[in-house]
């Protein structure tokens, strides 16, 4: 189970900027639980971003998002809606936004944090990390977690380490700055890379008390 | 221009001058003399001196102190700060501590990772937990914090302000290399005033990117200072031009000190004329001289480039 929390509406609003036709895309695994996604989550963004004056082109939710192959699969049959859109807001985890970056060459932006990876994760079997931050950055950096691609988790990467493309700590590992550049530079965000990233409060990767009394916390103690 | 703390350094620049900057290393071990030893050699060559701070991720003696040792002998220090060891919390409560103890210069980096061991010639501690709690440019937004608002990260006043003359490094030709010029702006925009590079050979890419920060008007904020590290071998070249991020040597130059009768002497003379192009560059305020562990070198090469004697400001 893996546990989410909404991310400020005005933090997600800063996020989108300009975008104004938006592509809802909700998890019903995890994040369904959590109602940051599934039908609930998808009705009460739908009206949030509407209310913001922002055109929902549409919205799908799959199960699980973690899950590359099904993602894929399935927003095929979404794709000219889902074309139609200056990016697509994840109502996930930070995984289930990594792999829609991956199968989907828009935008992504995710709408809320990841909190806790404890115990069951999905379907996830692939290599996209999620360290349950509590600050998810995914929407600035194309859907390349900072955190847990870079050896260093640098906000404000890429450090003067990169080699050839790769990091300094490990000649066969990508730099993950590197990866992040080369999405921006293919989905024409570039100017991201301009935004500073203040220190992080790390306090965020802690459930909140609210989140401790729900039933999940519960039954894994 | 601004004076934030009247540094030796600051100043230099300040004046137009075109700036030295050396490099101590730090002993592995606790003997204060071997700072000493390094002191009485460069002492009087350059306008300050940075202190690594357990560079390539090897144990040494912590840059607070060693400076300390440096502002004793006369030298004044520019105290190195990396992220990798430190949280917030110990790297302001240091930064106030090296005020205090008279260090106005510090420069901010995210530090080499604890894999690094020197380059594989150390054991260094590959199994050590890194920290990197805030960045190089969030550190440079804290010490600017520290300076301007008298503030400490977390929101707290301090009473008097701390005020530093920031600097940061820049690895101009590390990939992407676009990504640099904005990367540099970021740190500037941060609070940097002056620049320390990567070392640079490449002077025909060096210039183009120092052309390229030039024309987003950085140059004006904050003072450039190219590395330059005095080659000893044609080995060296190569070593760094295959292993050291961002470090690109022409291969012409590989050539020469492989032919060179003398590749000690061969590698002075290199560096005198990477000191001469760089000086003509539009953009650059000084330059920063590394031999490492070869200090005694750095005097007659200063001397040989015109650089001597440092002008004095007080």
């Amino acid at each position: 189970m893996l546990f989410t929390k909404d991310k400020p509406l005005e933090e997600i609003l800063e996020s989108l900027g300009a975008e104004s036709n938006i592509f809802l895309l909700a998890c019903n695994g995890c994040a369904e639980v959590c109602e940051t996604g599934g039908e609930k989550g998808l009705s009460t963004m739908k009206a949030a971003m509407e209310k913001a004056g922002k055109k929902v082109t549409g919205t799908d939710s799959v199960d699980f998002l973690c899950n590359k192959v099904l993602v894929a699969t399935r927003l095929n049959r979404e794709m000219d809606k889902i074309e139609q859109a200056d990016s697509i807001l994840v109502l996930t985890c930070g995984i289930g936004v990594q792999v829609v970056s991956k199968v989907v060459n828009k935008v992504v932006h995710p709408s809320a944090n990841t909190i806790s990876v404890g115990g069951l994760q999905g379907l996830w079997a692939s290599d996209e990390r999620c360290e349950a931050c509590g600050d998810c950055a995914l929407d600035y950096t194309g859907g390349i977690c900072p955190i847990t691609f870079c050896a260093k988790s640098l906000l404000n990467g890429a450090c003067g380490g990169t080699h050839d493309g790769k990091c300094e700590v490990d000649s066969e590992k990508d730099c993950g700055w590197q990866l992040i550049y080369e999405r921006l530079e293919k989905i024409g965000r570039l100017e991201n890379l301009k935004k500073f990233h203040k220190a992080r409060d790390h306090s965020k990767m802690f459930p909140s008390k609210d989140l401790r009394e729900t039933s999940f916390y519960d039954i894994e103690k | 221009m601004r004076m934030f703390v009247g540094s030796n350094l600051e100043r230099r620049l300040a004046a137009g001058d075109f700036a030295v900057t050396a490099e101590v290393g730090p002993p592995r071990g606790p003997d204060p003399a071997d700072v000493k030893k390094k002191a009485g050699i460069l002492r009087g060559v350059a306008d300050a001196y940075n202190v690594t701070d357990n560079q390539t991720a090897v144990v040494r003696m912590s840059s607070i102190a060693a400076s300390k040792i440096l502002l004793q002998e006369g030298l004044e220090p520019v105290m190195q700060i990396v992220c990798r060891d430190r949280n917030r919390i110990a790297i302001q409560s240091d930064l106030l501590g090296a005020w205090a103890l008279g260090i106005r210069n510090v420069l901010c980096l995210s530090g080499d990772h604890q894999s690094a061991g020197a380059g594989g010639k150390l054991k260094g501690h590959p199994g050590a937990k890194n920290v990197y709690d805030i960045d190089s440019i969030q550190l440079i937004s804290v010490v600017k914090g520290l300076r301007d608002g008298a503030v400490q990260e977390g929101g707290d006043s301090i009473s008097p302000a701390a005020p530093f003359f920031i600097g940061a490094a820049w690895t101009p030709l590390g990939p992407p290399e676009k990504f640099r010029t904005i990367r540099l702006a970021k740190k500037i925009n941060a609070g940097a005033n002056f620049i320390q590079t990567q070392a640079v050979y490449d002077i025909k890419r060096f210039a183009e990117a120092v052309r390229r920060a030039e024309d987003m008007g950085l140059t004006d904020r904050a003072a450039i200072l190219p590395g330059i590290i005095v080659p000893r071998s044609a080995g060296m070249l190569k070593y760094m031009n295959a292993n050291v991020p961002g470090i690109e040597v022409p291969e012409e130059m590989i050539r020469r000190m492989k032919n060179a009768a003398d590749p000690k002497i061969e590698g002075i003379e290199i560096t005198l004329e990477l000191i001469d192009a760089v000086k003509n560059l539009s953009g650059i305020k000084g330059v920063h001289l590394q031999a490492i562990e070869a200090e005694e070198l750095l005097p007659d090469i200063i001397r040989s480039a015109g650089l001597l004697p440092r002008p004095r400001i007080y």
